[in-house]
């Protein structure tokens, strides 16, 4: 029997019955009285300057309210690293240039959405188009054209890590590969655009209800943006329709929304477009990777070099931490001795590059693992094996960089190992090809530079034994508001139909860093469990002075009963403890607080999971189509919380990390992206996608609350590595560049006939 | 200039005045305060406006609602009986078959539409069935293991 009464158990997702009875209300269905609706005007080219901007016309269309441009803001710019000033570079609306087709200019507020796009076609700007720059190679010439004033080369960040001596070490080496990659960009897809309401009163105070993934960073921001106090700004995010990494951020809905309803005091509500969610939002980093790993005889890699070059796009965004963490994992999962990674960012004129599930990771996976089966393909070594011989074991040390306590990566090895001893002799032109990966438990650095905690939780007990979770994590859709329910009914000794759980709103959360990294279940997970066992602690008192055992005696709660920890039968009820301990505080409920902050966890991450992933393919060597057959993935993620929640994630990673690996692609012309709808933006749906298989690895990570770690972002590291060495398994051909689309497989193919002629 | 729109939705008549370009999302959501049916790309790619009219799985994004005069309109609200939920809710929250849930309403209203349609569909013909329909969190598989087991009569009808 487990030894939790909570954790683990197959539970209803706490939001369930509003969701599947349609009566969930995000911010898209959110109408409140006067409100206004406002829409974009954004850039049609790459890189212009803006010499003037005609609204009058648009102010005398009947219906029409306000209009803004860049004129009405503070002339200040955002960005996510506070630190670093002259990374904060994106006005949102534009006063001088714009960088980019969909870089905002102006927006409107109306009485209907008809009306306020109508308004957007009487605004006349008037541009002077720039040369453009459209790919990194070229944006990194002395000659390429600037994309922000000052900025040499166009090199927007730069990182280095290193360890060890890796020229000695290559040195060492008894076989050394060089290897070019190209990874693609990839767009969210949120089924719910970027959308917000702004509702500015005359008390002087602004509540924006949006689709979010950290209401504190949308505060924050906001904050300084418009020139309040954060104090002054409520952030809701009401039931949102997913984030993957695109929405925390300040974006153009939230910030002219805001901006209208300051200037009318009334709500102003702007939900962007289909085509400008996939325009003009931001989307995952495209890179050129640069790889050199040196390996002996017997498969150890003694050293890898790596030199990356990403497509920014026109700002900083979130892409300089996609830059960092695609650096730091891509010595992941394996113990090199020596590593360098140069990185480099450039800007160019195209839609901003940045965060998304995986958060450089995908990329990083991807051409490493491609890299590493063909090491083992070169030295006769079994590709599981290679794994093997330099994988991560637990209480790993990453020089100077990280300590890895718990690791199951071996145990996921073992277990792919046999799945594909089991599946015996394949097909013709079919392949199986693994993928090893890892993944962080939430950041540790801070270069939003908060003061806060990283999370924070605050638990009421009431007089009727209910409980009141306050917590600032953001459900997108991941599940937080049930694990973090979970691990609070069970730290309480409560059942989880005790949990009420509010979260994500500034007004009445403590603030927390949101929804991105893999953070939540670990960090604000560790928050809930402290603040829980807060309160715990004083009904335990109450429980004690009570019952007054011998003082050798513990207390407990399981399953809404105080007892002695070492005899069960002696309690009492949770229900009439609550009841006596808030008359003994004088009326007051029971509060317990909590907040999580690593510390002396290195530079990365408090903890990382791992996996190893197996994908089958089968390939049709006439057309270079193929089909995606099984996805197999032994992972571990520590105590498995919420086992329904990690199973979503799980399959709904494949479908898209397998859509990254198969078939999503951004093409560009000029800066322009030529596929900007779903029905022209290919995703794997119902038909294409695979068949799925968890297998269980079972580990315990000490950081973690009663020992969990990340499940979200790491299973989407390893899809497209294993998509590409299944390819090569089956047909021979190796692809490295994403995505490895039929056409790529069919030129492939014949390339390899011709020369075999 | 608006005209008449005749229309039952989830058994309830309504009579509206309405402008002839107005989508039948548009009346569900805008009009009757239904905001279950969702607009995720207005260009009936993405399946998160699915109803049912006449007994047909539709797109409401792509019907104008005038097409609709006189029809029934089944949405995702409607399939509640009283207090007690359907059983394609039960089994999509047993088996977590939605997790932000912006395309739920459209996915159960495309699932109850095969469903009547063919009581005892294969694995494939249910994947065919939700092909409409997309969904950026789950990857498909839960929604098919809950629509398989409300085949299966793991779950009875509300009466």
């Amino acid at each position: 029997m487990s030894k939790y009464s909570v954790i683990g158990t197959r539970v209803r997702r706490v939001d369930g019955p509003e969701k599947v009875t349609g009566s969930a209300e995000y911010t898209f269905d959110i109408v409140l009285p006067g409100m206004l609706y406002g829409k974009i005007l954004r850039s049609p080219h790459p890189h212009a300057r803006i010499l003037s901007i005609d609204t009058s016309q648009a102010e005398k269309l009947v219906g029409v309210k306000a209009v803004i441009t860049g004129k009405d803001t503070l002339g200040r710019k955002q960005g996510i690293w506070r630190r670093f000033p002259e990374l904060c570079d994106e006005e949102i609306l534009c006063r001088e240039k714009v960088r980019y087709i969909g870089d905002p200019v102006a927006a409107v507020a109306a009485i209907d959405e008809d009306t306020a796009e109508e308004a957007l076609d009487l605004i006349e700007v008037e541009y002077e188009p720039l040369p453009a720059v459209f790919d990194p190679m070229e944006a990194i010439k002395e000659d390429a054209p600037q994309v922000h004033d000052g900025v040499e080369l166009n090199i927007n960040v730069n990182r280095h890590i290193e360890w060890g001596d890796v020229d000695e070490a290559f040195k060492q080496c008894d076989y050394i590969r060089e290897d070019q990659f190209k990874c693609s960009s990839q767009a969210h897809v949120c089924m719910e655009t970027h959308d917000a309401v702004a509702s500015f009163g005359y008390d002087g105070k602004l509540t924006i209800w949006t689709s979010t993934q950290s209401s504190y960073y949308i505060q924050a921001l906001a904050a300084d943006m418009l020139g309040l106090r954060e104090g002054d700004i409520r952030v809701i995010k009401p039931p949102t329709g997913g984030g993957f990494g695109s929405k925390f951020e300040l974006d153009s809905a939230q910030f002219c929304a805001a901006l209208l309803s300051m200037k009318l005091c009334k709500p102003v509500k702007i939900v962007l477009s289909r085509e400008e969610e996939f325009t003009a939002t931001k989307r995952r980093t495209p890179m050129y990777y640069f790889l050199k790993l040196g390996a002996r005889k017997d498969g150890t890699m003694l050293a890898k070099e790596v030199r990356v070059l990403t497509e920014g796009g026109a700002y900083t965004s979130m892409g300089a931490t996609a830059l960092y963490l695609t650096g730091f994992f891509s010595s992941f999962p394996y113990k090199y001795p020596n590593y360098r990674f140069d990185g480099y960012r450039a800007y160019t004129n195209t839609a901003p590059t940045s965060a998304m599930r995986g958060f450089g990771a995908p990329q990083s996976t991807f051409v490493g693992e491609s890299q590493i089966d063909m090491m083992a393909e070169d030295l006769g070594i079994d590709p599981i094996e290679i794994r093997r011989i330099n994988g991560m074991t637990p209480d790993y040390e990453v020089p100077g960089q990280a300590h890895i306590q718990s690791c199951g990566l071996h145990q996921c090895l073992n277990k792919i190992d046999e799945h594909i001893k089991e599946r015996g002799k394949l097909p013709p032109n079919h392949g199986i090809g693994v993928s090893a990966y890892g993944f962080m438990s939430g950041g540790i650095f801070n270069w939003f530079d908060t003061p806060y905690a990283f999370s924070a939780a605050i638990v009421r007990i009431n007089i009727d034994g209910k409980v009141d979770l306050f917590t600032g994590a953001c459900d997108i859709g991941q599940g937080s508001d049930t694990t973090l329910s979970m691990i609070c009914a069970e730290e309480l000794g409560v059942h989880l139909d005790d949990i009420r759980i509010h979260a994500a709103d500034t007004g009445i959360c403590p603030a927390d860093l949101g929804a991105w990294g893999s953070r939540e279940t670990l960090m604000n997970g560790n928050a809930v469990k402290m603040a829980a066992a807060d309160a715990k602690r004083q009904l335990l008192e109450f429980a004690a002075a009570k019952m007054g055992p011998n003082i050798v005696y513990d207390f407990d709660i399981k399953d809404q009963w105080i007892h002695l920890a070492d005899r069960p039968e002696r309690g009492i009820s949770y229900f009439d403890i609550v009841k006596e301990a808030i008359r003994g505080k004088d009326g007051e409920a029971i509060i317990g607080r909590g907040h999580y902050t690593p510390h002396r966890k290195g530079m990365i991450s408090p903890a990382y999971s791992f996996g190893v992933q197996a994908v089958e393919v089968a390939v049709d060597t006439e057309t270079g189509r193929y089909k995606l057959v099984n996805v197999t993935t032994a992972h571990e993620s520590g105590t498995v919380i919420n086992p329904v929640g990690i199973e979503g994630q799980l399959e709904g990673a494949i479908m898209m990390a397998g859509g990254y690996g198969f078939c999503e692609d951004q093409p560009m012309d000029e800066g322009k992206i030529l596929n900007p709808s779903i029905a022209d933006y290919k995703l794997i749906r119902s038909l294409d996608m695979p068949e799925t298989k968890i297998l269980e690895v079972e580990t315990y990570e000490p950081e973690g609350p009663f020992g969990a770690k990340e499940a979200g972002e790491g299973l989407t590291n390893p899809t497209a590595g294993a998509i590409g060495n299944a390819v090569y398994k089956a047909v021979g051909v190796r692809i490295n560049d994403l995505p490895i689309t039929p056409e790529k497989v069919f030129r492939a193919l014949r390339e390899k006939e011709q020369q075999g002629k | 200039m608006k005209e008449g729109l005749t229309l039952t939705v989830n058994g309830q008549p309504y009579e509206l005045y309405i402008k002839p370009k107005t989508l039948l999302v548009e009346v569900l959501r805008d009009h009757l305060g239904l905001t279950g049916a969702k607009r995720g790309c207005n260009s009936s790619s993405c399946g998160a406006c699915t109803v049912i009219l006449n007994g047909m799985a539709v797109k409401s994004c792509s019907v104008l609602a005038l097409q609709a005069d006189g029809g029934e309109v089944l949405t995702a609200e409607g399939l509640a009986v009283g207090n007690k939920l359907h059983p394609l809710q039960e089994a999509f929250l047993d088996h977590g078959a939605y997790q932000c849930g912006f395309c739920t309403s459209g996915m159960l209203m495309s699932s109850k539409a095969l469903l009547d349609e063919n009581p005892s569909p294969t694995r494939e013909q249910i994947k065919e069935g939700i092909d409409g329909n997309i969904c950026r969190c789950t990857g498909y598989n839960s929604i098919i293991r809950a629509l398989t087991a409300v085949v299966n009569g793991e779950y009875k009808e509300a009466k």
